[in-house]
């Protein structure tokens, strides 16, 4: 190497070429670039939320009480506890690699492979977890109604407790069915169908003198306000137009659609970044058993995956103060 | 290449958990903060924004911090990519932030003073 080596004079300056002015590898200060340039991309999406929340300031959800779910307590009122355990395990798996890079630098293959084991089936288990809230999200609890404007109605009784549609609704014999694209043109469909009619729960309504409707402003206290008996009739009856179940990208029952968009656009987002994490976790995980870093006495690469892990964790916890305490 | 693997690391383990513990109380305080939601918290607004956001805030930005100091390694970097790294990060999310709020705020009263009519 040294025979073929131009002189230039700026030898050993900072500049001179040969030597790395940031002391870091190729591959790591690459990794860094990415690292900010994701990051930017996150605080887009983060501060477009901010905008949108601060555009519908006064009709925002309540995040308590729409992430209340937690496994096996069904109707259970637990605010935040599910996202917190989320949290937990993304910085359980977020300290169990960086213990996998501490251990990459004594050139422990066993100890790595176990590091990198438990990350990756910490990733996994957080997508899990990922998943099931998407699912409480997407079919939600009570239900609720949408008037003309797009405003979202929701029900509650005298004792101020949310009520479900299907307590609600009396049912009536419907002629509405789905319309599917194998019964007519084959290019047109519709989505399937709320379980009540807006015509049912409008009678319902009527029927249960308990009930009230709760609009979705909020006033200075930070509470929903919540309508009296004939401002509730006269408003379901004059304004209310369909019925809306759970969460899509159109309408969801919690409040502005805003809300739900930017919920699916972020979170997912975010649980693609871990997907795609544990994808190459696994991938690094099988060269380290098969000794490729070994031979190479040099783990630079699980410290590189970890970058990218460790950044999955952190934007988790602005996703998480954003979306959930905030 | 032989620089690289003439550096002996010593392991770092004790502090790793050290930091871990930080990171879990953090959360923990955030999370019974969430839930307890204190009322003298809630209701003391400092700069337009309750005590209480800006408490959960601080300590986003403080977990961050230990996430990528210890976790990332960034204490251990040259100066030089440290700062090229944090302020391009600081500096151009604090413009985005401040732009996309204040301009949030602005269509925020323009609805409810009902310049424009949107809920029909």
């Amino acid at each position: 190497m040294e025979a073929t080596v131009v002189r230039t004079g700026t030898e050993g300056k900072t500049w001179g070429g040969g030597n790395e002015p940031l002391k870091s590898s190729y591959g790591k200060m690459m990794m860094w670039f990415f690292i900010v340039s994701d990051a930017l991309t996150f605080s887009g999406f983060l501060a477009a939320y901010g905008f949108s929340r601060f555009k519908f300031m006064d009709s925002w959800p309540i995040a308590d009480e729409v992430f209340n779910h937690f496994p096996f307590l069904h109707g259970v009122d637990a605010p935040m506890y599910y996202v917190a355990l989320m949290t937990f395990i993304l910085i359980f798996s977020s300290v169990t690699m960086v213990l996998a890079v501490d251990a990459g630098h004594q050139l422990k293959k066993g100890k790595v492979t176990f590091y990198m084991f438990l990350t990756i089936i910490g990733g996994i288990i957080f997508l899990g977890s990922q998943a099931w809230e998407w699912k409480n999200f997407i079919n939600g609890t009570y239900g609720a109604v949408y008037t003309e404007g797009g405003n979202i109605l929701q029900f509650i009784d005298g004792d101020g407790h949310r009520v479900a549609l299907s307590d609600i609704a009396i049912a009536e014999a419907s002629s509405r069915v789905e319309h599917e694209s194998r019964n007519g043109i084959w290019y047109e469909s519709e989505k399937s169908l709320p379980s009540y009619s807006i015509g049912e729960v409008k009678a319902g309504f009527s029927e249960n003198s308990d009930l009230l409707i709760r609009t979705q402003v909020v006033n200075d206290e930070g509470e929903k306000i919540i309508l009296s008996r004939e401002e509730s009739i006269a408003k379901l009856n004059s304004e209310a137009v369909g019925v809306v179940e759970g969460a899509n990208l159109t309408r969801n029952e919690y409040g502005p659609p805003l809300f739900a968009d930017f919920f699916f656009f972020i979170t997912g987002f975010h649980g693609f970044h871990v997907f795609s994490g544990v994808v190459i976790n696994i991938i690094i995980f099988f060269n380290v058993i098969l000794g490729t870093y070994e031979r190479r006495k040099n783990y630079e690469m699980v410290e590189k995956v970890g970058l990218y892990w460790h950044f999955v964790d952190l934007v988790w916890v602005f996703v998480f103060t954003f979306f959930y305490l905030v | 290449m032989a620089h690289d693997t003439a550096h002996q690391h010593e392991s770092n383990t004790k502090k790793i958990w050290t930091v871990f513990a930080i990171l879990s109380v953090v959360t923990i305080v955030e999370v019974v903060l969430g839930i307890l939601k204190p009322e003298f918290l809630t209701d003391t607004s400092f700069l337009s924004m309750s005590l209480l956001n800006w408490i959960f805030i601080i300590l986003t930005i403080y977990k961050a911090y230990y996430i990528a100091w210890s976790f990332m390694h960034l204490e251990g970097e040259t100066k030089g990519l440290r700062r090229a790294i944090v302020w391009t990060a600081i500096f151009l999310i604090s413009y985005l932030i401040f732009i996309l709020l204040t301009e949030g705020g602005y269509i925020y009263e323009v609805y409810k003073n009902g310049y424009v009519a949107w809920d029909f």
